[in-house]
Parts: structure tokens; sequence; C-alpha cells
């Protein structure tokens, strides 16, 4: 048991999620209470790599639609006009907007997919018990949650232009289906992300040692 | 100490309750006393495992209160207008999330209220909630119970992110119309700033090391934890 890392795993402890007290489990129970605050204590979080994953492939599939429907419907006497998020982007380019619009393009289109892209990298690297670059790949993992939440803006973007903009019959903004689907990827991916058990990315280290140690035996 | 009372699932904890492991590694530690202000990473991820903050509670209490104001503030009066063509618009959060649920999109109107409204309110309830509380000398068990969920109001609290969201849509509309910007938009901007000062004061792990145990036999006897300082 003298490895260079201790780990609580290592010795049949459970650490609480929600006040951080370590205790030990009855013995051979996987799943315990904590005595401090009374929650659910369990090693890890249950099938933390499945209910990621799953998370991802519905907030990817959802990704599509959220991209190409229309968010905003605009309507005025000479018509109606409809906007996908990449088009409000653009409509909001202008010589005073412009940074606005950045900041647009990077929460609504970069944040969401760079954050499936990265915890489908965690994923795979745990899965494949990878044992390289934990230290950034933890911190990946901190950046997703903290810069996760930013992509909700454009969903209140709407929102405000929609109830401000009904001046009917001459103007009238109302929302498009592309809303559902877009507010559809972030809250999916803030559950990805609440899903995923970092202690997994260093797991395989715990395993790699302790194989190295049978095979010095 | 194994008493008859205990649960058969409550776990045992352990003589040293500075003894942690890291939540994002799992590394065992021993969390030092570390001075004001100081803060204790894990060694190998580099997470912030605790910040010893100065005078935390009062000041987490004293904020809590002047942002319970603003919330109510912000969300009574209007936030927003516009004038175009002779007529007058105004809008509050309640507002943008009501008229989307008219326009047929309920489930993102419930999404908007739950970030913009309600997980702000219950964010300050429970905080609220949990300093008071902690005004006893040994903080009865419900603390521990809003201290729990604590976390969750703090994810899906969503209001800066809605100002950043009503400053975009105040750009776009201004090309039609001229804007008026209300009083809940700057209430809501000062209320920012406080839960952002709440959250740079508030130590939870100066409550949990008062809280009255959910399992009180299970608790080790104060030998070197905080209890028996002066």
């Amino acid at each position: 048991m003298s490895r260079s890392n201790p780990t609580a795993l290592d010795h049949g402890l459970q650490s609480c999620h929600a006040c951080g007290l370590l205790s030990r489990p009855a013995p051979g129970a996987e799943a315990g209470r904590c005595p401090r605050c009374d929650e659910e204590l369990v090693f890890r979080k249950p099938r933390s790599l499945e209910r990621t994953l799953a998370y991802l492939i519905a907030a990817s599939v959802c990704y599509v639609p959220a991209n190409l429907l229309p968010v905003l419907t605009t309507n005025t006497s000479g018509g109606s006009e409809s906007d996908t998020i990449m088009q409000g982007v653009v409509l909001l380019w202008s010589p005073t907007g412009w940074p606005l619009s950045l900041i647009v393009l990077f929460a609504s289109i970069m944040i969401p997919s760079a954050k499936i892209l990265a915890l489908l990298y965690l994923v795979f690297t745990v899965k494949r018990g990878s044992i390289r670059n934990n230290a950034q790949r933890v911190r990946l993992y901190r950046m997703v949650e903290i810069v996760g939440r930013w992509s909700m803006v454009d969903v209140f973007v709407d929102t405000f232009t929609v109830s401000l903009i009904q001046l009917q019959p001459l103007m009238s903004v109302e929302p498009g289906p592309g809303l559902l689907f877009f507010a559809a990827v972030v809250v999916l991916t803030m559950l990805a992300v609440e899903s995923f058990d970092p202690r997994l990315i260093w797991d395989s280290v715990a395993v790699k040692e302790m194989k190295s140690e049978v095979q010095h035996a | 100490m194994q008493t008859p009372h205990h649960h058969a699932d409550c776990n045992r904890p352990l003589a040293d309750e500075s003894v942690i492991a890291c939540l994002d590694c799992d590394l065992l530690q021993r969390i030092p006393e570390v001075p004001v202000g100081a803060s204790v990473r894990c060694p190998r991820c580099d997470k912030e495992l605790w910040r010893h903050k100065p005078d935390s509670l009062n000041r987490t209490f004293a904020l809590t209160l002047a942002a319970l104001v603003l919330y109510l503030i912000a969300n009574t009066v209007p936030m927003l207008g516009l004038h175009a063509a002779g007529r007058e618009a105004f809008t509050t959060v309640v507002g943008g999330a009501h008229q989307l649920w008219l326009d047929g999109q309920q489930v993102v109107s419930v999404l908007v209220l739950f970030a913009a409204v309600i997980s702000p309110a219950l964010q300050i309830a429970f905080l609220l909630l949990i300093t008071l509380g902690c005004q006893r000398e040994r903080p009865p068990a419900w603390v521990g119970m809003f201290l729990q969920h604590l976390h969750f109001t703090r994810t899906w609290s969503m209001i800066e992110v809605m100002l950043l969201g009503v400053l975009v849509s105040l750009t776009k509309i201004a090309e039609y119309a001229s804007v008026v910007l209300g009083t809940a938009l700057f209430a809501l901007f000062a209320l920012v700033i406080l839960l952002a000062a709440i959250q740079s004061s508030f130590d939870p792990r100066e409550v949990w090391q008062r809280i009255r145990w959910a399992e009180p036999t299970a608790r080790p006897l104060p030998a070197a934890n905080a209890e028996g300082k002066p």
C-alpha cells in the first residue's frame, strides 16, 4: 500500500462531495452515508463515463438543429425574416457592435462545440487508461466547468429581444424553433460536466503502479 | 466507539477531521491550519482545497442581506424599455420569460426563469438561512442541508450571463428604437458584484467544522480539532 500518491480509494475511504469529510464505509459496503451531513457516499460517481457520454451524444444531436434552425423571427409590415444564431452574429457586426458580436460568436458557437470536444477527449482518454497530461486534463475539466455557463448568453439575448420588440403591427420579434435546441445543448453539456468524475483521470495512475508492483514482486 | 444507535449504512469518520481526499484527484492529505487570507492547494492537481477567509460568516451575512434587497428591487421594477413610433414598452426579467411562454417556448421560458430568477432566489435564501443558523455555537443539522445544495443553486444561477445577454440585446434593439435603461438593470449589476463578493467571503469549511452532525454519536471526540479553540 505504500504508493507514491496514496488515494482515498486505495485506503477504502470515501470523501463527501457535499461537506468534504473523509469516512470509512461498513466493511464490504460500496455505498454509505456521510456521518456529518447525511449525504449518500460512493467511491466514484456511478457510471460516470457512460452518463457523460450519453449527455454528450444528446447534446451533439441537438447541436445540429440549434445551429441550422432560426432562433428569432422578425415580423414587419414588409414581411418576416428568420435568423439562426450565426446570422445573429453577422447582424450584430458593425463598427460599434463588433466586440459584442465576437462575444456571442464565442459564447454561442465556440464554447458549446469546444465543451463537447473537450469532454469527449476526457472520456476517451480515461477509457483508454491514459496517464499522460493528468494535470492538464483536470485543468481542462475545470475550465469547461467555469466557462460552460456563458453559452446561455444567447438564450437571454433572444428572450429580451423578443419581449421588448412587441410593437404590433409595426414590428414584432418571436422566438424560433432553434432556441429550444440551443437551450438543450447548454443544459445537456452542463449535465455532462456534472456527471464526469475527474478522479477517474487519476485512477489509471494507481492501476499502472499496481501492475508494476506485481511485475517487480 | 461503536454505539448501537449507528445506522447500518452510516460511514465511520477518521479520528482526525483535517485528513481529507482531494475531490478532483482523490489524493489523501492533511489540510494544515493556514493564516487568514492564505489558501491550501492540492499538491498533485492544484485544486484549491481551502481558503482561510477573514470573518467569513459575518461578512457573508451582511453581503447577503444587501443582495436580498437588490434582488427584490431587480425583480419588481422595469429593467429595459424602448421608445419607437410614439410607443413605449417596458420589460422585467420575469416579463421576458413570460413573453417566451406566450410565444410557445414554454421549456425555454422555464429555463430562463430558473436561471435568472429562481436559482438566485434560492442561493440568497440558502445563504441567509446558513449564516443565521450559524449564529448558534453549534449550528443545527438543517444548516448542513442548505449548505449541501448551495453548490447547485450557484451552478444554475446565471445573473451575470443574463446581464451580458441584456447588453447584447440592447445593442441590437438600439438599431430600431431608442432604449431606456431601467432601475432593475443597475440593481442587477450591483447584485452580480455582491454575489461575487459573497463567493469570495464565504468559507463553508468553517460551517462544517462547527455543525451538529447528522449522526452525532459517530463524531470523533474533540481531541485535536478546531472545536476547542478559546
